[in-house]
């Protein structure tokens, strides 16, 4: 209990202190990036043993107090962001180019990232999204004055979706008093249900630039700072769709139905194509990658027809929601690991022009090495968590009936393929360019990264096995 | 024990790659010593298995991946032939990749890789179930991109991106027909064949196409074949093992499991797909020798070649009577030694000779000896000359053809005969019998390069002249067919 207050507290009370002593920044986040990683190793010895933990802080449970539950999902999201905020401090300490608000920002979106994993009220999820949004727009915005353009362009997406989430909750609390997630699961759904579940669904799709709300997201983060490029493209958008799997999966499954689970899929499929097809059109590395990001949380969205509705009884449902999780989480890692390889080749050469890329393996080869896996995992090819989501979710769709869905994963790796094929045999030609060295040290933290998302393959029983963890339905094996 | 013997073969190969990849350029001594340390108890291991297996002792491991997916590791008769095959020629070509780079460039990074493709090699042999059989497919596949585009030139980053471009569309075809197969049965071992009565007839026929195209890419069947001339970019050793082991042959290996293990010979016949997978591979066979006749490239011409050869084994599979299985099985071991061989010896012509063409080879032959006979030997093996490996092979597939009632498969095997003898014996009488240019320069001075290619050409000629013996890979092969499929 106390580790889950703990992993709130510190990275908002590291944002106020590094607001205080902006000097600190760096050495501050150190700190809470360390005292989280403890945390959350007792969480998940206390999870393996004892299953999912909740607390409600200040005494009273849900309707009347807020309740905060650590399951599967939940851990599994916030172990992604420990990791992936640990890569990111240690690559932006050293860089004299990143401003020092940079710090009380980071921290401030790992503090509401944790609070939305955690938290069981529409309300809570509420504000815990707009404290993201701020610190996510902020965050955007230090790329200088060319991104302000790209920054305030997110800001009026994500508060437009803002806006749409906080109706749809409204209308939840006049029909049935509450918003806790467990108490709203035992409630019939009315019309007003699926009113509400339609305006919060599109609140939550712009925040995670589902195509075609997507329009906002590769300007943001190629705009922004790389270290700051990692942690909205591997986090922010994962945020919103764990709100999305709890609301369709946990608080109100029975306002689905198959036309509603299909539109989803449909628009993650056409994310699919299209983050595919621009990826292969950019001329700069940050865009290919976040034109990657479009298309990966394309994938995300296949589990409402593959995991919910009619086939949310069948055996197959535990498989393609796991599948999920294993790709956003296996995502999150990898396109961290290439957001940092891409800082340190801005660092190195100046430029992400692809063309600068040049010979670049033979300059700094851990980078090239640590990119190439995380390409590995985007591909979805073995042996990677890319690779075991993909696996899982083929085969729910096949074992269902619902192919269509299945050639989308596949066709998505060979996109993938395609588009990560262009910077990787530029990196590869056989020329030394000029550069500025990188240390040894720093060029480990992407590659870390990206063996990370291959470790989770490797291992993927245990992580499988953790992330069922409080799952309703879990008790469902898989096929 | 029996556990940990699969496991202790797999790391043989995986513990020199990964060390290999952080050691700096200079060290060549501890690169060597782990790159030929890892083969040599490779090896061995074999060999302490080879004898276990021979007495009917079976090998497993296990390691649980997610629900549904787990990594099978098994070893019967059929994985220790293809196992056999890559563990010494890798040794070999180990010696003769030391000999051939020297001192040059990222070395560190080359022999990691190529330790990672044994790696992979080995563990496609291993793999007893559909699943782990992809994944160390697609691990060969990422793990021979760095190797064919070794060079960094604009040829071999061409040829490296033709090579994925055929690869990765073939791997999902793989994909897509192992996990429309395993959804309707459930995981698929190869030791317990699935029970193909639930999926409709159309669609278990779709499933073997699927999977004939995804393997047929590796295996280079017409008309999937386009990257493997271009992959000749590499450097020679590189080309020797592709060719020989590591990448057709996984292919070709894929296929006979797929029609022998998976889905059974009974029903390929019952569904009617052997005949049309035998004409697949007939065609490839002629095509493969028309084409090599057209080459004036050494190495091209050796690599349309191997088009046509590799497809011996996969002809051997669809015909699948007795005779023809042996055959092929055993052409899987003769085509690996013979090929190897003539690459060796091509790699020596270029670096010893700058001898690219086959205009070069004039009068080579009395100032390499040693090469060119290996190079003949091999040639005349792969022609079919009584008693050599080649004309074994095809005696085999030959007889297999009448028992199965496809005649015509004589009238391919006499074909592709004269169309191998077309394309060889011109370069054996440049070696021999044509007069050397006056400022030829050119010599084999270098053993570690001469010894390889001397051992594989020997060894190629005794397991044909020993092919009644039980040793010998026909005797194997007929172990394997009796054993698991003609009982």
């Amino acid at each position: 209990m106390s580790a889950m207050i703990a992993l709130l507290a510190l990275p908002l009370a590291g944002a106020l202190a590094a607001v205080a002593t902006p000097r600190q920044g760096a050495r501050i986040a150190g700190l809470v990036a360390l005292a989280s990683a403890v945390a959350l190793a007792l969480l998940i010895a206390q999870m393996t043993s004892a299953g999912s933990v909740r607390v409600a802080p200040g005494g009273w449970d849900a309707p009347l107090g807020i309740v905060l539950e650590a399951d599967g999902l939940a851990v599994g999201f916030i172990a992604l962001t420990v990791a992936v905020m640990a890569g990111v401090i240690a690559i932006a300490a050293p860089m004299r180019s990143l401003a020092a608000p940079f710090w009380p920002l980071a921290m401030l979106a790992w503090a509401a990232l944790n609070a939305i994993f955690l938290s069981r009220d529409l309300f809570n999820l509420y504000v815990g999204l707009e404290l993201l949004t701020l610190a996510a727009v902020a965050l955007v915005a230090m790329g200088g004055d060319k991104a302000l353009g790209a920054a305030l362009r997110y800001l009026i997406f994500a508060l437009t979706g803002s806006i749409l989430y906080l109706a749809g909750v409204v209308l939840v609390y006049s029909a049935h008093g509450m918003l806790d997630i467990d108490l709203l699961a035992g409630t019939m759904p009315g019309r007003t249900d699926r009113m509400a579940m339609a305006l919060m669904t599109v609140g939550l799709l712009i925040k995670t630039a589902l195509f075609p709300f997507h329009v906002w997201l590769a300007p943001a983060h190629a705009a922004a700072p790389a270290p700051a490029s990692a942690i909205l493209s591997a986090l922010v958008p994962k945020a919103s769709f764990v709100i999305l799997l709890r609301l369709w999966f946990e608080a109100m499954p029975d306002t689905a139905n198959d036309r509603i689970l299909s539109v989803l899929a449909v628009l993650g499929a056409l994310a699919v194509v299209h983050g595919g097809a621009m990826a292969l059109r950019q001329g700069r590395l940050k865009q290919i990658i976040a034109y990657s990001t479009v298309a990966q949380i394309g994938y995300l969205f296949l589990v409402f027809p593959l995991a919910g509705g009619d086939s949310a009884a069948q055996p197959w449902a535990a498989g393609a929601w796991t599948g999920t999780v294993f790709q956003a989480l296996g995502h999150g890692l990898a396109k961290a690991a290439m957001f940092l390889c891409a800082g340190m080749w801005i660092i190195a050469v100046g430029s992400d022009r692809l063309e600068a890329l040049r010979g670049l393996a033979r300059a700094l080869p851990m980078t090239a090495m640590a990119f190439a896996i995380a390409a590995i995992t985007l591909m979805g090819l073995p042996p990677s968590g890319g690779f075991t989501a993909k696996y899982l979710m083929m085969t729910t769709a096949f074992a269902s009936g619902q192919v269509v869905w299945g050639l989308v994963l596949l066709g998505g790796g060979l996109l993938a393929a395609a588009y990560l094929y262009r910077p990787m045999a530029l990196l590869f030609t056989r020329e030394m360019p000029d550069f500025t060295p990188v240390p040894r040290a720093l060029q480990l933290v992407p590659l870390v990264l990206a063996l990370l998302a291959v470790g989770m393959g490797i291992l993927s029983d245990g992580v499988y096995t953790f992330v069922q963890i409080g799952r309703p339905g879990a008790a469902e094996e898989g096929l | 024990m029996t556990a940990l013997l699969p496991i202790a073969i797999l790391l043989s190969s995986l513990i020199p790659a990964g060390v290999t990849f952080f050691l700096a350029q200079e060290s060549h001594r501890l690169r060597n010593t782990l790159s030929l340390g890892g083969a040599t108890v490779k090896l061995l291991l074999i060999v302490v298995m080879l004898l276990a297996v021979g007495q009917g002792a079976e090998y497993e491991a296990r390691l649980s991946l997610a629900p549904g997916l787990y990594l099978l590791l098994r070893i019967d008769a059929l994985s220790l032939l293809f196992m056999s095959l890559s563990a010494v020629l890798w040794l070999l070509t180990t010696v003769y990749a030391i000999a051939y780079f020297g001192t040059k460039a990222e070395l560190s990074r080359f022999f990691g890789f190529f330790s990672l493709c044994v790696a992979a090699t080995t563990g496609l042999a291993m793999a007893g179930s559909l699943i782990t059989f992809f994944l160390f497919f697609e691990l060969l596949t990422l793990a021979t991109w760095p190797l064919v585009v070794h060079k960094q030139d604009a040829k071999s980053l061409a040829a490296g991106r033709s090579y994925l471009a055929f690869a990765l569309p073939g791997s999902a075809a793989l994909l897509v027909a192992i996990i429309w197969l395993e959804s309707a049965t459930g995981p698929v071992e190869f030791a317990r064949s699935p029970d193909l009565s639930v999926l409709p007839e159309a669609s278990l026929r779709w499933i073997f196409a699927l999977f004939v195209a995804g393997l047929g890419v590796k295996a280079a069947l017409v008309p999937l074949h386009g990257w493997l001339p271009g992959a000749m970019a590499a450097p020679a050793p590189v080309s020797a093992l592709l060719h020989a082991v590591a990448v057709v042959k996984a292919g070709a290996f894929g296929i006979v499991r797929v029609v022998y293990d998976v889905f059974g010979i009974t029903t390929v016949q019952e569904l009617g797909l052997g005949t049309p997978l035998a004409v697949l591979a007939s065609v490839t066979i002629l095509w493969g020798s028309l084409r090599a006749l057209q080459q004036r490239e050494i190495k091209k011409r050796l690599a349309f070649s191997t088009v046509s050869q590799v497809s011996y084994i996969v002809l051997g599979a669809a015909l699948a009577g007795p005779y023809a299985t042996i055959g092929g099985l055993a052409h899987l071991v003769h085509q690996g030694l013979m090929k190897i061989t003539l690459f060796f010896c091509a790699g020596i012509y270029d670096e010893r000779a700058g001898v690219k063409r086959i205009e070069g080879l004039n009068g080579l032959g009395a100032r390499m000896p040693v090469t060119s006979v290996c190079f003949s030997l091999g040639a005349l093996g792969m022609i079919g000359l009584p008693p050599m490996a080649g004309f074994v092979s095809k005696v085999y597939l030959g007889i297999g053809g009448l028992q199965a009632g496809a005649p015509w498969v004589l009238a391919v095997l006499a074909g592709s005969t004269l169309l191998n003898a077309a394309y060889f014996l011109p370069l054996l009488y440049r070696l021999w019998f044509m007069p050397a240019d006056d400022d030829m320069a050119g010599d084999e001075r270098v053993p570690m390069l001469v010894w390889p290619a001397a051992v594989t050409a020997l060894v190629s000629v005794a397991v044909g002249v020993f092919a009644a013996s039980a040793l010998s890979p026909l005797g194997w092969a007929a172990l394997i067919v009796e054993r698991d499929y003609w009982p």
